[in-house]
């Protein structure tokens, strides 16, 4: 967003169209991530992000600006989906725990047990564009589909959005502990694929 | 207070702490080294065993690699029924 924020408010309190349709086009993802981590269904996700934004427009006027713009949109956004989640029945449990195959490591009765065995230790993927084609990020993307949401939710927010800890613990009423383990386990499950898909 | 004796942290119990780590638990611990959730010697023994053990440093570097992709992966968004139900919303509200 290459447009400071005091005047982006004033932009969108004047009408301008262009302003919305980008903020709308660049936070909504995000948006859309943290409120299908509250909700059951993409279509209740994409409800509540678009409940949020017509709150937003709704407030835009009495908006103080003490908070950033996004960081209000957010709360409203988080303010939104805890309603509809509350609505719905419980959230589905992950119980899920991928890692990395115990049997890439020596066994007990090894002089080093625990450690990478010779022929199944990791090696380095080789130059960093490569790992960067298309092929690649087509690949994490299909499989962010795939995880269970609340670590969907986690490692897109941190690592796709850039949302820090923190943040993400608020949006996605996590502790600290919690938001860590869920990440640990979606980055150990792409990093996974990667190293198959490259293998 | 650790000593300049104290046995967790000289080089050699640090070496050795490192060399006692295993690849499966420290694959498991990756994510609080790299939030900074762990102590600061437990930091330094994963530090140690990653100088030591290409096999982990290789992992490490892949994580990073993973990481690095996922800030380009595309990106779910909202359908074109809700973006345009917004831009009227957006229109009807008009200036100010
Ligand atoms: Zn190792």
């Amino acid at each position: 967003m290459p447009v400071a924020d005091p005047d982006l408010v004033e932009r969108l309190r004047g009408g301008d169209e262009q302003a919305f349709a980008e903020v709308v086009r660049l936070w909504s993802p995000a948006m859309l991530r943290v409120a299908r981590a509250h909700v059951r269904t993409h279509a209740s996700a994409e409800e509540v992000v678009q409940d949020a934004w017509l709150a937003v427009l709704r407030g835009l006027d009495g908006f103080a600006a003490r908070a950033s713009l996004k960081t209000w949109i957010f709360t409203v956004l988080v303010n939104t989906a805890r309603r509809r989640g509350r609505a719905e029945a419980g959230r589905v449990l992950e119980l899920e725990r991928p890692g990395v195959d115990p049997r890439r490591f020596r066994g007990d009765d090894d002089e080093y047990p625990g450690h990478w065995r010779d022929e199944a230790a990791p090696v380095e993927w080789g130059p960093e564009p490569e790992v960067l084609a298309a092929e690649f990020r087509g690949l994490l993307g299909r499989a962010l589909a795939e995880l269970p949401d609340r670590q969907r939710a986690v490692v897109e927010l941190r690592d796709v959005h850039g949302f820090d800890a923190e943040e993400v613990c608020t949006l996605l009423d996590l502790t600290p502990a919690n938001q860590r383990v869920l990440l640990h386990r979606a980055r150990t499950r792409l990093r996974g694929l990667l190293e198959e898909a490259i293998a | 207070m650790s000593g300049p004796r104290d046995p967790g942290t000289t080089p050699d119990a640090l070496h050795d702490a490192a060399v006692r780590l295993a690849c499966a638990e420290l694959v498991e611990i990756l994510t609080d080294y790299l939030e900074g959730a762990l102590p600061a010697h437990d930091a330094a023994v994963i530090e140690a065993h990653l100088a030591l053990c290409p096999g982990c440093a290789a992992y490490l570097a892949q994580m990073r690699a993973t990481i690095r992709v996922l800030g380009h992966v595309p990106v779910e968004t909202l359908s074109p029924e809700a973006t345009s139900t917004l831009l009227a919303a957006f229109r009807e509200r008009g200036p100010g």
